[in-house]
Formats: C-alpha cells, sequence, structure tokens
C-alpha cells in the first residue's frame, strides 16, 4: 500500500472535480429532477447529498463525494493510487477511450480505495465511481479492490465497499471478466480471517461487479430506487412472462426477493453503517477478552 | 429445414467431398467395384482441405465453431469419457436445473464430482436445457455437489459451455448474481482438487460461476469471453454486426486464452472440429483429464489452495508507476 493524503494533491484534483460536476448541472442554478421532473436549486440539492427533497430521487454521486459524505471530517487516505491502468489487448481504442473518461472527471480510475475513519474507527473503503467509464472493473479496480482487503486483514479492520458499477470493462476481455473470480476470491480471505464486511449499493450496480464481491458482503444495503442486477435491461425478453413486476431490476425488487438487507436513504447511510460496525466491533471485544 | 443448415460456410468445400466420397463409397457397395485407391485419395484431398481452410480460420469463425449446432456438448463428452456416470438432481432449495447437469462418475478407477453445463440437440432439448443458460439453482445445484466432492476429497471436473448464465425474471428473483458470486469464492477455497474445460461457449459470468479451478483447460475451437463477441461490437461500436471484430479484439479462441496467461492448457480437437471424430475429441480431453487430475492429487491440499488463489490472485493487468 502507498497512502497519499486525501488532502494532498490528488484529493485537491478530486474535490474540485466534484464541484465542477455541480457546476456542471443544466443551467448553473437549477435542475430538473429527472424522476419527478421538480425544479432544484443546486445549493439545496447539494445540502440534501443530491436527494431530491420532493420525490427522493437519489443522484449518483462521485466516489470523493461519496467519501467526504462518509467519512469523519474528511478522514480519509488513499491507497494504491499508483496503479495504473494497462491496454491489456492492446486494442487500438482502449487508451483514447481512457483518455476521454480521464478528462471528463478527472480521475485515472473507476475506483478509490483507502482508509476512513468512521465514527472514529478505521475502516478500509473501495468506492467506485459511475461517471468514469460507467464504474467498470477492470486490472486496476480488481487489483485496488483486492490490496484492500488484503490490508484489511492484515490489519483487522472492517471493509466497506460502494458499488456503482456496470459491470465487467469489456474492452478488458477475459482478463476482466476474471477480475470476478479474483475479487470473490479474496472475499473468501476475507470471511476466513472474520472481517466485517459490508457492501453498499448504489446506482448502478449490476453485472459482473454485482456478481462478484458486490453479492458477498456479511451485511448488503442499498440505496433506494437504483438499478441492480445481472444485466440492465428493465424489460423481460422472454414472451411467456406477462407479469414483469413493476420494480423489475430495482433495489426494491432486490428486497423484495431477499437479496439485500435493507434499502437506506442517503442520509441515514452513515449512521447506518456506524451501527452495522458497532455490531460486529463488539465481537472483536470478546475475542479480545478471551 | 435445409439440409446444409447444420453446415458452415467455410465447412460447404469439405462437406462437397464429404459427400463425393460418401455417394462412391455407397455405389462401391451396391456394384461391388473395388475403389479403394479413389477414395483414399479424396480423403487424402479432403484433409488436406480441412488443413488449409483450419489454418486460416478468424476468431468469428472459431466462434461459430464453438457453437456449432453438431459440436458435442457436455453430455456426449460424459457418456465416452467416464465408465460410470450417476447423475444428481437439485438444489435442495427450489428446483432441479436441466441447464447444469452434473453428479457421480468414474474415470477408469477414479472417483470423481462432475458438473457441467448442457445445450440441447433438438428444438425440444434447446428449450428444455434453456440454451444452456443455468439459473440460480443451476449454479447452487452445482456448489452443492463440489462441496459433496469436497466431503469426500474426490476431485472435481467443470464442463463450461454456456452463451451466458439466464438472465430472466425469475433468475432475478432468485438471485442469478449472488449464486454466481458465492460459486467463485467457495471454489476459491474448495479442499479438493478443480478442473475446469471450456469446450464449447464460455460465456462470461455464465461460465465463471463454475470455471474457478486449479486448472483451466480449453478445447482447441471453443471460446472464451467477457461477452459475446456481438455484445461487445454493441457495446464499444453500437454495431452487433460487427461481432467478427470484437471476437478478434477480445480474442476470444483458445490461442487467445493462452496469450494472455489465462489457460493452462489447450486440448487439441480432432481434424475439423470435435463434431467430426466425437470418439476422438473424448479420448483427447479424457488424457487431458487424467493427467492434470493425477498431477493435483499429489498435492497437499494446503499448497494446492495456496496455488489456487495465486493462480487467481495474479490474473489482470495493471502497472504500478513510481511516486
Ligand atoms: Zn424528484
Amino acid at each position: 500500500m502507498t497512502p497519499a493524503p486525501w488532502f494532498g494533491r490528488r484529493a485537491k484534483a478530486a474535490r474540485k472535480t466534484a464541484r465542477q460536476s455541480v457546476d456542471a448541472l443544466p443551467d448553473g442554478l437549477w435542475t430538473k429532477c429527472p424522476q419527478c421532473s421538480e425544479i432544484l436549486f443546486n445549493k439545496e440539492l447539494l445540502k440534501n447529498m443530491r436527494v431530491c427533497n420532493k420525490c427522493g430521487y437519489h443522484y449518483i454521486l462521485g466516489a470523493a463525494e461519496r467519501i467526504e459524505s462518509i467519512v469523519d471530517d474528511g478522514a480519509f487516505e488513499e491507497m494504491d493510487a499508483n496503479l495504473a491502468t494497462v491496454n491489456v489487448l492492446e486494442f487500438d481504442e482502449y487508451e483514447p477511450k481512457l483518455a476521454k473518461w480521464r478528462a471528463k472527471t478527472g480521475m485515472e480510475e473507476a475506483i478509490i480505495t483507502g482508509v476512513g475513519e468512521i465514527d472514529g474507527r478505521s475502516v478500509v473503503l473501495g468506492v467506485l465511481d459511475f461517471h468514469f467509464w460507467a464504474g467498470t472493473m477492470g486490472g486496476v479496480v480488481g487489483e485496488r479492490v483486492v490490496r484492500a482487503m488484503e490490508f484489511a486483514i492484515q490489519n483487522d479492520m472492517p471493509v466497506i465497499m460502494f458499488i456503482a458499477s456496470g459491470g465487467i470493462r469489456v474492452t478488458e476481455g477475459l482478463p476482466g471478466l476474471m477480475q470476478m473470480a479474483k475479487t470473490s476470491a479474496a472475499c473468501a480471505k476475507l470471511h476466513e480471517a472474520g472481517i466485517p464486511y459490508i457492501v453498499v449499493l448504489t446506482d448502478n450496480s449490476l453485472a459482473g461487479v454485482l456478481a462478484s464481491y458486490g453479492s458477498l458482503g456479511d451485511f448488503t444495503i442499498s440505496e433506494p430506487g437504483l438499478l441492480t442486477g445481472l444485466t440492465a435491461d428493465r424489460v423481460a425478453k422472454q414472451a411467456q412472462v406477462v407479469n414483469v413486476p413493476d420494480n423489475f431490476r430495482r433495489a426494491e425488487f432486490a428486497l423484495q426477493n431477499g437479496h439485500i438487507d435493507r434499502i437506506v436513504p442517503r442520509k441515514d447511510l452513515k449512521p447506518t453503517l456506524i451501527k452495522l460496525l458497532a455490531f460486529c466491533r463488539e465481537q472483536e471485544d470478546n475475542e479480545d477478552a478471551a | 429445414m435445409p439440409p446444409s443448415w447444420n453446415i458452415l460456410d467455410f465447412e460447404k468445400p469439405i462437406a462437397e467431398l464429404d459427400e463425393q466420397i460418401a455417394e462412391i463409397k455407397r455405389l462401391t457397395a451396391e456394384s461391388g467395384e473395388d475403389r479403394t485407391e479413389d477414395i483414399l485419395a479424396l480423403e487424402t484431398d479432403r484433409d488436406r482441405l480441412i488443413e488449409q481452410i483450419f489454418a486460416n480460420l478468424s476468431a468469428w469463425d472459431k466462434t461459430l465453431l464453438a457453437r456449432h449446432p453438431k459440436r458435442p456438448y457436455t453430455l456426449d463428452y460424459v457418456r465416452t469419457i467416464f465408465d460410470d456416470y450417476t447423475e444428481l438432481h437439485g438444489d435442495r432449495l427450489f428446483a432441479d436445473d436441466p441447464a447444469m447437469v452434473g453428479g457421480i462418475a468414474t474415470l477408469d478407477h477414479r472417483q470423481v464430482m462432475f458438473v457441467g453445463q448442457q445445450k440441447g440437440r433438438d428444438i425440444k432439448e434447446r428449450g428444455y436445457r434453456n440454451f444452456g443458460s443455468a439459473k440460480p439453482e443451476g449454479y447452487r445445484k452445482a456448489l452443492r455437489l463440489m462441496k459433496l466432492a469436497e466431503k469426500f476429497h474426490r476431485p472435481v471436473i467443470c464442463f463450461v459451455d454456456t452463451p451466458a448464465a439466464d438472465v430472466n425474471v425469475g433468475a432475478e428473483q432468485r438471485g442469478i448474481s449472488g449464486a454466481i458470486a458465492r460459486n467463485m469464492m467457495e471454489m476459491a477455497t474448495l479442499k479438493t482438487p478443480v478442473v475446469v474445460v471450456v469446450i464449447g461457449e464460455g460465456g462470461s459470468g455464465g461460465a465463471i460461476g463454475i470455471a474457478l479451478g486449479d486448472r483451466v483447460l480449453m478445447l482447441e475451437h471453443s471460446i472464451y469471453a467477457v461477452i459475446p463477441p456481438e455484445g461487445f461490437a454493441a457495446i464499444v461500436w453500437k454495431d452487433a454486426a460487427r461481432g467478427k471484430d470484437g471476437a478478434e479484439v477480445m480474442k476470444v479462441t483458445s490461442e487467445g486464452g493462452r496469450e494472455l496467461g489465462l489457460v493452462d492448457e489447450v486440448v487439441k480437437e480432432p481434424l475439423g472440429g470435435a463434431h467430426r471424430n466425437m470418439d476422438l475429441a473424448a479420448r483427447n480431453l479424457k488424457a487431458a483429464l487424467v493427467k492434470h487430475i493425477d498431477e493435483l492429487l499429489e498435492v497437499p491440499i494446503p499448497e494446492l489452495l495456496d496455488t489456487r488463489y495465486k493462480k487467481f490472485r495474479g490474473m489482470g493487468a495493471y502497472s504500478e508507476k513510481m511516486i
């Protein structure tokens, strides 16, 4: 691990990007809610953690904003920032695409991992950013996830993974697919070591990321309304299914069918995480006593 | 259906020679005339033609071969490779999934657990087997059988042949993503040898859900990919018709898998593909299975698991910049 202070140069860049994306909202001052069409004052929207105060629609949060919303007073140190993307298929359209996403977001890759403080407790965090290449998992994302988990095992810290991904980055081909196996194997190690592992599903939680480390938490909580499933299609293709549920592949569908523990609105996310972490801590204290 | 529905375009010249040879044999049988030499000459020509054609197949041609309607499917190999196979059904939770088969088998004197996806040959069976797309109950059945193998210290053999996992409403309701994820996690620490063979289509998460093993083999003309080539083309170029280019870029072939360092061995297929000589294809595969299983049975379990973890831990590309 190579810790980089969150308030360092990279962090500044990330926070700047977060601000820019706010500035980039339509008309600068106002935003129209995509769900209820309410006109929202951007400053209010930001104060409300980017949740529509009329209908509760949860806008997608970038990784930097997410981390700031979860850790105590910006207490976060990034790790493995030095891992860099490789065009593993030697596909001539890969580098231009990568450059485009970097320019668009100011990020180098789709995930930020590191150690943050939550309610005074050190926690290993992995936060995908859907704005960067749809949060797709390739070699760097997979490696950062696994290193974060290994760091948590070595240092006996809980792990919280925020999912925001369209799945595997297909332009990384079979090595990309193998990130599913690689991260799932790391989850096995995590559980063997008795490390608490919390998964937070955010919009979108799909495909190969959901079907690997995104489904292997001790606790799985989800923001409301988000899209989640092995694919993104909300219209079932099979002819014999007449009744596709209205909430098909939404968080509410996942809850109803037993795949997640709770749906938690954004403002309650940190308090909920603190409760779950406290439950896990007690067990550790008992072990210490024994 | 036209008679050539199950002949690929690049196979047509081969099929024509096959037909000529068959015709001469038929005439010979009727007339009693000896034309052995003619037949041998034609067969030599045909084999040379096959060699030529197969030396120049594109990744897309290989994709078509992997999906060939005459290609041997899982149970075709099972019947030939194992002396005995007793199928076991059900996930004990919801249902039995005909797209994922499994059971106890004997490989010569070795007791093994077998699991694999099963495609259907005719229209009726295709529906029954859901085109080889397993549902959560299929992945859970596979895991149940693998855990039995672990309990009784028997090696596991997995045959992969699926376009993708099932993603319909029922599969999502019953947690297809979680089922695939759990399988990989459990297979990473399964305390018994696991040999995986991609025999046809290694389709994405549907494949990897039973493909985390100590050895990963591919049949020569199988494919293994993160997404079908058509899907890749649709995402990257917004043009599903460019599947040919997608197959090339993704290196979906067994050679590609070797080149990317993700496949341990490519098992040779008979000249012209497994469907031209099913028995030989099965013999080759059996020899490879015996070799790998016997090697793995010699390895102490802690070392086996450590090696397996490191194998998958090391997959994927990144570089480390100096800061
Ligand atoms: Zn709204």
